[in-house]
């Protein structure tokens, strides 16, 4: 039978403060385990927790970016759990009333502009870090605990069941990492933990109205992992029903070196969290103003920049996705194209053996890319020879020009010099003269290239046709 | 308090005299009273010797510094063993001073140590501390009352000459009551809870106990105020211990709530506290008859939100970083074993309690309908101080009850029938001695202030402690 695939995704993305969410402690990554914590985050009785104002900002920037209504009203709630990462065995989250509900991304499949409803962002805590002797704490011998990363911001993003493939989730997930960087709320870094996703999917007959069971998985560590995990998941519950089997409501983790999701716990097994509004905290009460100031520092959204890219710069959709995927090329786009240059060459320049180089190096000043293009024009060199200036530039501090003028590059542009060169290169290959006069019309090339080697690549390409043509004459 | 304050400054008297005159006193009478779990004899020396250091220099911190107090074991004292009265909190050390304890040391007080209580303030007659139970110096074969019984029975033993206490329900006044010392319940907000270990944090201040009215302003004048720790502190102002005014009464608008002189009262107590009234109304307060009729839900209301709060707070206690870990298959039936073997009855009970009224088929039937009926009895407290100044009320429906003599956790909680009234409309209300029954054992009487009203509430106090006849004030 056919399926339609019905796929909600919840998201954590750890916010880039500079202290926790609740305590003045660093956030900074990869410090010596439990060197980054005081009482409060390391739940200390008696210890209380005080709202950072920069995390509330983040949620609220966060939440404008995905076009949501930001609450001036929102509360914290604690989410009571016992694990041994969990300081206070609860979690400060917001259960009942979130900082911000109903927005949606929007992003491209292909050609097709598609829309995935945001139900809900909330702010919450990061628990603690496990560190295993064995591979999990069911069999490890023991277990340690680091605290560092207990009470960093998180915010929680959960989407409307829009999505309906697997390739659709991957897709929305790097828009959505791409936009959390774009307004530098989180450095999203899927291997470091600062952005999680955790995905709901059931199946439903085609064009039913009813939805069926859903599975949670867990553990997607990659965009690959989340794809895969959702392709296997089709399958597994598409022929569990083809069968005329039930889904069985549960979370399941993926398991990457078998490529198989496994069950975790089932529905009857659900934690109840007991919930209840948090009476160390009052609630959230923002100012709209202070809102509409956030809102006004928003910086030019990726979708926004991509379809402004094609208005205003005529750039494909391949060429604009690549700026703003890379959003340190865009910048740099954008910079050079306002002063002027060519955006085609521009971007041919950047897309080509420019971002090679950069990703190795690191980007060159813009005055000095804008130079190459600019005697790239002029015809100083050649195009080929541009690559060559391009390789040096990362390497050396010098100037293109100053480059060009070190190394002898520049374009041998005098017809008599280049002349006598041509006279030498027809004078050596006298019988191929005689060939081409004779009708052999492709050893044109030929000598084009001679002349080029004899030039030692710095003939210009088009002097160098007239010449010939001059000497030569047509070929009859 | 003035007194000693003078005979300090003129060097009548040193720090290291009084404290040496406590830890005589808490020799002899400790090991019949128990009233402490800690005495740090070393460290109050110490503190009493660079007091004295500092007052030769004239450089006295406080006119109150070198006069030492005793501090309910559930305020963190940095360095100092913090138990809680539990065996899960035995071996704690906190790392950190509590706000008030913070606030106590930068005004030169000693620490003579930390007193009993029952088990995370669980209780209303110290007999669920895991230290064994705090007498009555007036008699005994009786509890002291609790849960603040070990600071309220230090004062009246005269082994401290003030302590701190909290109160969440009427710990500080109920047992202030049956020794006899005056006690206050700040305005929620007033005090920072921060180091306070919480047994419900919507209900907890911290308060002063001392023998005399004056004494129990001076030590709050030294806590009071905003903390940046304690989110809930907002809006707390400082408070200064006022120029005592028997003026005060004069037109007073004196609120006696019938519900609080019903069955169940001693008659002793009633014709004390209505002595006292009538000594009131003598110069020139005017008594109005008014109605709390929501008292009778106080209790049920109480309970369901103090159980609620504290299955959460109390849920680090796990055995992984407090308490004897009782090892186990799996972390989960750790954590069970632990939590099994740590605490008492009646905190298990509570944190049953809590647990059922916080699950999510239970959770609107108990606590949201008990913070409903809070809300009811808010209003119906604001609305009686719209016609009175202040509620004049017996703070317990008893004196003193014998040790062993509540027999089921239902009569226990009837002890705080009287004071949970304003813990949950988060007003101020002060216990002070009125009298004595037949058999010698002291009679409070409790003044309820609207928020922010300490100052008032103290002057009627000071009024009703010169006027009404009882045992010599003594002041070490």
């Amino acid at each position: 039978m056919n399926y339609d695939v019905v796929i909600g995704l919840e998201i954590h993305v750890a916010l880039l403060t500079d202290s926790k969410f609740l305590c003045g402690c660093s956030t900074a990554f990869g410090a010596p385990p439990n060197t980054q914590c005081c009482p409060v985050c390391l739940g200390l009785p008696g210890t209380l927790p005080v709202v950072n104002e920069k995390a509330v900002e983040y949620g609220v920037k966060a939440g404008l970016a995905l076009n949501c209504e930001v609450h001036c009203f929102s509360r914290f709630d604690r989410k009571n759990y016992f694990y041994p990462d969990l300081p206070k065995a609860y979690q400060i989250t917001q259960d009942t009333y979130p900082l911000c509900t109903n927005g949606f991304l929007e992003y491209y499949i292909d050609d097709e502009l598609c829309k995935t409803a945001i139900t809900r962002l909330h702010l919450e805590e990061e628990a603690g870090k496990l560190i295993h002797s064995s591979g999990s704490i069911v069999d490890s011998e023991y277990s340690l605990v680091d605290y560092n990363r207990a009470g960093i911001p998180l915010i929680e993003i959960v989407t409307a069941p829009d999505i309906t493939s697997p390739r659709q989730a991957r897709l929305f997930l790097e828009q959505l990492r791409l936009l959390m960087r774009c307004i530098g709320v989180s450095d999203t870094k899927m291997e470091e933990g600062s952005l999680r996703c955790d995905a709901n999917i059931s199946l439903k007959p085609e064009g039913s109205m009813v939805l069926g069971t859903k599975v949670e998985i867990k553990n997607l560590n990659s965009f690959r992992a989340l794809e895969r995990a959702l392709e296997y998941e089709v399958s597994r519950q598409g022929m569990v029903l083809d069968r005329g089997g039930k889904i069985k409501q549960e979370s399941r983790t993926w398991d990457e070196r078998s490529g198989k999701t496994m069950p975790m716990r089932s529905k009857g097994d659900a934690p109840d969290y007991r919930y209840f509004p948090d009476p160390d905290l009052p609630p959230l009460r923002l100012d709209p103003a202070w809102v509409a100031q956030i809102k006004d520092t928003l910086p030019e959204l990726p979708l926004e920049r991509l379809h402004r890219l094609e208005r205003d710069f005529g750039l494909s959709r391949y060429e604009a996705t690549f700026l703003v995927n890379y959003p340190d090329f865009g910048q740099l786009f954008l910079e050079l194209a306002a002063a002027g240059e060519d955006n085609t060459a521009l971007v041919n320049l950047l897309m080509g053996d420019y971002a090679r180089l950069a990703r190795e190096h690191g980007h060159l000043a813009p005055q000095r890319i804008a130079e190459l293009l600019t005697i790239l024009q002029e015809g100083l060199i050649t195009q080929n020879r541009s690559k060559a200036v391009l390789e040096e530039l990362f390497r050396s501090p010098l100037s293109p020009r100053e480059i060009v003028r070190e190394k002898g590059w520049e374009v041998l542009r005098d017809s008599s010099q280049l002349g006598a060169v041509v006279q030498e290169v027809l004078a050596a290959n006298g019988d191929l003269v005689a060939r081409y006069r004779a009708g052999e019309e492709k050893l044109w090339g030929f000598f084009v290239g001679q002349v080029m080697r004899a030039a030692e690549g710095k003939a210009d390409p088009k002097l160098v046709n007239e010449l010939l043509r001059e000497v030569l004459g047509k070929a009859d | 308090m003035r007194k000693l304050a003078h005979l300090l400054q003129t060097g009548e008297v040193s720090s290291t005299e009084l404290v040496r005159r406590c830890l005589e006193q808490i020799k002899k009478t400790q090991p019949v009273i128990n009233a402490f779990i800690t005495v740090d004899e070393e460290g109050a020396l110490a503190q009493a010797a660079q007091s004295d250091a500092r007052r030769a220099r004239g450089e006295a911190l406080s006119p109150w510094d070198g006069i030492p107090l005793a501090i309910k074991d559930n305020i963190s004292t940095q360095g100092l063993r913090t138990t809680c009265a539990s065996r899960f909190l035995r071996n704690y050390t906190p790392l950190y001073d509590a706000t008030v304890v913070e606030r106590v040391k930068q005004a030169g007080l000693p620490i003579l140590g930390k007193t009993n209580l029952d088990e995370f303030a669980m209780g209303s007659s110290t007999e669920y501390s895991s230290f064994g139970v705090t007498r009555n110096p007036h008699d005994v074969e009786r509890v002291a009352g609790g849960s603040s019984g070990g600071s309220a029975a230090a004062v009246a033993a005269e082994q401290a000459p003030w302590s701190l206490g909290t109160d969440t329900g009427g710990s500080i006044r109920q047992p202030a009551s049956f020794c006899g010392v005056v006690g206050l319940k700040p305005t929620y907000g007033r005090v920072s809870r921060y180091g306070v270990v919480a047994l419900a944090p919507s209900l907890d201040q911290v308060g002063p106990m001392a023998r005399t009215v004056e004494g129990a302003a001076v030590l709050f004048s030294l806590i009071a105020g905003t903390d940046s720790r304690d989110a809930t502190s907002t809006g707390a102002s400082p408070f200064q211990v006022p120029v005592w005014d028997p003026k005060v009464v004069q037109g007073l608008r004196v609120g006696v709530p019938e519900e609080f002189f019903s069955t169940g009262l001693q008659p002793e107590v009633e014709a004390a506290v209505r002595r006292s009234l009538q000594v009131l109304e003598e110069q020139g307060a005017v008594l109005q008859p008014i109605s709390l009729a929501t008292n009778q839900y106080a209790i049920d209301t109480y309970l369901t939100l103090v159980t609620a709060e504290a299955s959460s707070c109390l849920a680090r206690f796990d055995g992984v970083r407090y308490g004897e870990r009782v090892a186990a298959e799996d972390s989960n039936t750790m954590f069970a074993k632990s939590r099994g073997a740590g605490f008492g009855p009646e905190v298990k009970r509570r944190i049953m309690l809590g647990t059922y009224v916080l699950s999510a088929s239970h959770y609107e039937a108990y606590y949201e309908q008990a913070q409903r009926v809070r809300t009811l009895i808010k209003q119906d407290v604001a609305r009686a101080f719209e016609e009175v100044d202040v509620i004049i009320t017996p703070t317990t429906p008893s004196t003193a009850f014998r040790i062993g003599e509540k027999r089921s956790p239902l009569e226990m909680y009837l002890s705080d029938l009287y004071t949970a009234t304003a813990n949950l409309s988060g007003i101020c209300a002060l216990s002070l001695p009125c009298g004595y029954d037949s058999r010698g054992l002291p009679v409070g009487l409790q003044i309820m202030g609207n928020h922010f009203r300490e100052e008032l509430i103290f002057q009627v106090a000071h009024v009703v402690e010169e006027s009404v006849e009882r045992g010599a004030q003594r002041e070490l």
